[in-house]
């Protein structure tokens, strides 16, 4: 067993217009693993991963760290690329060093790292709106990943994009996962995506957050085409679309009941 | 292709006008103190150059001494104003209050307290400072989230988020008001002149026209009237430049249509 991370403790959280996104929710991140929070649209995903940025604070409820330094250093890829349109690609990716007080030439050799990580780097010069939908993708991963980050959160990120793009950028993550040996927090409302990338799934519900199911996946499988076309695979699946579906309270879940 | 049809177009219909009107005047002869025909405009601007290019360099310098005044204190004061809402509620009615007056109204006014060159200038300013402030205010507030999130992710403190964030993304409005601010200020700047122009101490374009009226010199206001257009118009084509040059590559609006 792998040591906690983090772990939030019975938090909740109400917005300011009396909305209630979570209510009592545990949940523990442990180092090194690839966490997905799976769930419909409104089922508060998003959220946890806004209080575990520190973008937001719990009304109700703690999240604490075991190392209190990895709360500075997170990266974090939005729903959507959220890439300065001014700057091109390698300012971009600068930004997060820049804002530590790095200057251009100190940062250029970790910004260069990060743009070959993600394949970028004959486009670091380009402008945002040069780049398609996956390389827009692909530069805010490579953001994220400048600052060497123990802890990478993922909000949606590739909920937009074509599903080969998706696929492709599934398995360049994971060959990322395998470099880094960071922790990830992955939101996703997709079952493959989840399937494919986790080292655990946490299925979300609504009202207010509530952890329907937990999956664990194996860290030692290989994350390849093989294991798409699986039995495990589809097993996985199988099991987290229940769930989802339970949770949903659709009518094609009593079924399964 | 394009290009060729965005040029012509507008050039060739713009001569046939003007070739229209001296048409009309030669087959009806009408007399050049009734209205003059092109050529004869063009003549008294030669004629008259020394005279109205002096006038022009008046016009053109106050307008943009105001525009610059104009510029600097309304990002100045757009600044000042995101900093804190409740300094935005507390000087926004005075803002708008003067947006909304009339500026021919307030020209006799600040002609009674200021030498008539400085009430000039002061009106200029007037006029051009408002679509600068408020232009500049709301670009400074509209922020992409997303953005913002991102800023507060990496604790930019509230100066980063300004020089990196905030004045970039306030570029594209702040430009778009400069560009109004710019035909503005050569407004405001030729009905201050024309109000001090009773008082006869302007040297201005828009004082050139009322003493050429006084002397039934159409021709001559005519002239001086083309000479104002093709400086609004300069002034215009300058800032459109500028815009496009700033905002090349990123900004929708600095983007080739068509294709």
């Amino acid at each position: 067993m792998t040591d906690a991370l983090l772990s939030l403790h019975a938090v909740s959280k109400t917005f300011p217009n009396g909305v209630t996104a979570l209510s009592g929710l545990n949940l523990e991140v442990r180092a090194g693993e690839t966490l997905t929070l799976l769930g419909s649209s409104g089922c508060g995903k998003s959220t946890v991963l806004r209080l575990i940025a520190g973008l937001s604070t719990p009304t109700v409820g703690a999240i604490t760290w075991a190392d209190p330094r990895a709360r500075n250093n997170i990266g974090v890829v939005f729903q959507e690329p959220t890439l300065l349109p001014w700057a091109s690609v390698a300012d971009n990716v600068y930004l997060p060093l820049r804002l530590t007080g790095l200057t251009r030439d100190g940062a250029q050799a970790r910004v260069l790292e990060a743009l070959s990580r993600v394949g970028l780097m004959e486009f670091a010069t380009a402008l945002p709106r040069e780049l398609s939908g996956g390389m827009k993708m692909r530069c805010a991963i490579a953001r994220a990943l400048v600052t060497e980050p123990s802890l990478i959160l993922m909000d949606e990120p590739f909920a937009a994009l074509d599903e080969p793009t998706r696929f492709k950028l599934n398995d360049d993550l994971v060959a990322l996962k395998n470099d880094l040996r960071a922790t990830i927090v992955f939101v996703t409302h997709s079952v493959f995506e989840s399937a494919f990338l986790s080292t655990r799934i946490l299925v979300m519900s609504k009202p207010r957050g509530r952890i329907v199911d937990e999956i664990e996946i194996d860290p030692d499988v290989r994350r390849d085409a093989d294991f798409r076309t699986s039995q495990r695979f589809s097993d996985i699946c199988r099991r987290a679309s229940q769930a989802l579906r339970l949770a949903t309270g659709e009518p094609a879940a009593r079924e399964f009941a | 292709m394009t290009k060729l049809r965005d040029i012509a177009v507008p050039l060739v219909a713009f001569a046939a006008a003007l070739g229209a009107w001296e048409a009309i005047i030669a087959w009806k002869a009408i007399p050049p103190y009734i209205l003059p025909a092109p050529s004869a405009i063009f003549a008294k601007l030669v004629e008259d150059r020394d005279l109205l290019f002096s006038s022009l360099l008046v016009t053109l310098g106050v307008t943009l001494k105001a525009l610059v005044i104009a510029t600097i204190s309304g990002v100045a004061l757009a600044l000042l104003l995101a900093q804190s809402k409740w300094l935005e509620r507390a000087l926004l009615p005075f803002a708008i209050i003067l947006q909304v007056t009339p500026i021919i109204a307030i020209a006799p006014l600040l002609l009674v307290y200021m030498q008539p060159e400085n009430a000039v200038l002061v009106c200029a300013f007037l006029v051009a400072f408002f679509p600068i402030l408020s232009n500049t205010a709301l670009g400074l507030a509209s922020v992409d989230h997303a953005l913002r999130d991102l800023f507060d992710l990496y604790r930019a403190s509230a100066w980063q988020k300004l020089i990196y964030l905030r004045l970039p993304a306030a570029l594209p409005q702040f430009l778009a008001g400069l560009r109004i601010g710019g035909g503005l200020s050569l407004i405001g700047a030729i009905v201050a002149e024309l109000a001090a122009g009773a008082s006869g101490q302007g040297t201005g374009l828009a004082y050139r026209i009322v003493e050429a009226g006084f002397r039934l010199d159409i021709p001559r206001m005519f002239a001086a009237l083309a000479l104002i257009s093709l400086t609004g118009l300069a002034i215009y084509g300058a800032l459109a430049a500028l815009s496009h040059y700033l905002l090349r590559g990123w900004h929708e609006s600095a983007r080739e249509r068509g294709e």
